[in-house]
């Protein structure tokens, strides 16, 4: 075939023309049906993965729960359970006898292994064994949510809350290792042997499935404070909306120098130290 | 036409014919097959959220759709046809009315050989289970 000048320009023009339009259609048609998609709330596709917390994408009125852990409170009786023993009873948390099984939704560790950045030889001797409460930082860019392939884990975009769903979980254990805190636990054995007074209203989970804590949504739900709030006497523990300035967290979180485990990693933990 | 050793062969053909029927002479006899699955509910309870012969076909439709809506989307409330409002929960909605794994779960499910594995996490209403069949 034989192309002269002007057929050649024409040709070019019209594919230039098809290129620019088809992109611009293409998006009008992405954003006409997003909604409809979502009305319809099938979870599908690229879009609702994103819709699934991994954009920063929330609803206007979204909260974004999180927990201040007064240490100073909590330091006074370092030997106190309490939280613990609520948490694991109200989530029929196994109490495994081998260290190797370990599950666990709230724990202790010595600040000097939470803060280990913040260590150093000359810090104050109570602070060193100060024992710091741990349990699921509720992350704003949540590292678990990314890896995990079948969606059992997610970002709740109404609150924050790093959700589980223990239906879909295949324990793959990806979550454990993109988790910096150490906050997801494996069932290596069926739980129900370790599990002294099950709680009959809540679950238990089986061999092959990670847990981990829920900031306990259920009990949200019931207008009811999580359970280890409700079990700390000394009141070391303060859970509310971030978002809600007149909220008990964030009014603690602007009393006090707080800390967050690890906070150069971008993950945003929401769980706050008061020292 | 004329059969060698006809008594052997028609008495073996007998047998053979009595021992491949076994199974439904053993039922005829035993009564095993008149059983007809009686699942039980609690006594005093108030109407299901849909009608039985809907449950009795889509119950586990309905409660995967509850699991997905709870756990997944966070709602938790259920409006019945009739405008009666129930919490989305099975263990605090389902298992209060079907409060007794053996009388109504296991009737159906054990007569059709359908393997539930809700118990697995679920706590069995009135029994605590120890152990789970997961594989």
């Amino acid at each position: 075939m034989v192309t002269d000048r002007r057929g050649f320009l024409k040709l070019a023009g019209l594919t230039a023309m098809t290129a620019i339009l088809g992109k611009f259609t293409g998006n009008a048609a992405r954003a006409l049906a997003a909604p409809l998609r979502r009305a319809s709330g099938t979870e599908s596709g690229p879009e609702a993965l994103a819709g699934q917390g991994l954009s920063d994408k929330a609803p206007k009125n979204a909260k974004r729960l999180a927990m201040v852990v007064d240490l100073e409170k909590c330091r006074k009786k370092a030997q106190c359970r309490d939280c613990i023993i609520a948490c694991h009873q109200e989530h029929n948390v196994p109490q495994m006898t081998d260290p190797k099984d370990e599950v666990k939704w709230i724990w202790k560790e010595e600040f000097s292994h939470v803060f280990h950045e913040q260590e150093h030889e000359f810090l104050q001797e109570n602070y060193r064994h100060t024992p710091v409460p741990l349990l699921c930082n509720h992350c704003e860019k949540p590292a678990c949510v990314k890896v995990c392939p079948t969606k059992a884990t997610w970002k709740r975009e109404s609150d924050g809350i790093v959700m589980m769903d223990w239906h879909r979980c295949i324990g793959c254990r990806y979550c454990m290792a993109a988790c910096p805190y150490g906050s997801r636990s494996f069932n290596w054995r069926d739980p129900r042997p370790f599990i002294k007074n099950l709680n009959q209203e809540f679950p238990t989970r089986t061999r092959g499935v990670v847990e981990k804590c829920t900031f306990c949504e259920r009990r949200l739900a019931q207008g009811k404070q999580p359970a280890c709030v409700q079990a700390c006497k000394a009141k070391a523990l303060i859970f509310g909306d971030l978002n809600d300035p007149q909220s008990d967290a964030r009014k603690a979180l602007g009393a006090k120098y707080s800390l967050r485990r690890k906070p150069g990693l971008g993950t945003g933990p929401k769980v706050y130290y008061l020292l | 036409m004329r059969i060698y050793d006809a008594g052997k062969i028609i008495t073996g053909l007998l047998i053979f014919l009595a021992l491949v029927t076994l199974p439904f002479w053993f039922n005829a006899v035993s009564g095993k097959s008149s059983h007809v699955p009686d699942p039980q509910i609690a006594p005093d309870t108030p109407r299901c959220v849909r009608d039985k012969d809907y449950m009795k076909a889509n119950h586990m439709d309905l409660l995967n759709k509850w699991r997905n809506q709870v756990v997944r989307r966070g709602e938790r409330k259920f409006m019945t046809a009739d405008g009666r409002q129930f919490d989305m929960s099975f263990s605090r909605t389902c298992l209060k009315c079907h409060a007794n794994q053996q009388k109504f779960c296991a009737q159906c499910h054990d007569y059709a050989a359908v393997k539930l594995y809700c118990w697995d996490c679920h706590v069995e209403p009135g029994t605590i289970k120890k152990g789970s069949s997961w594989r």
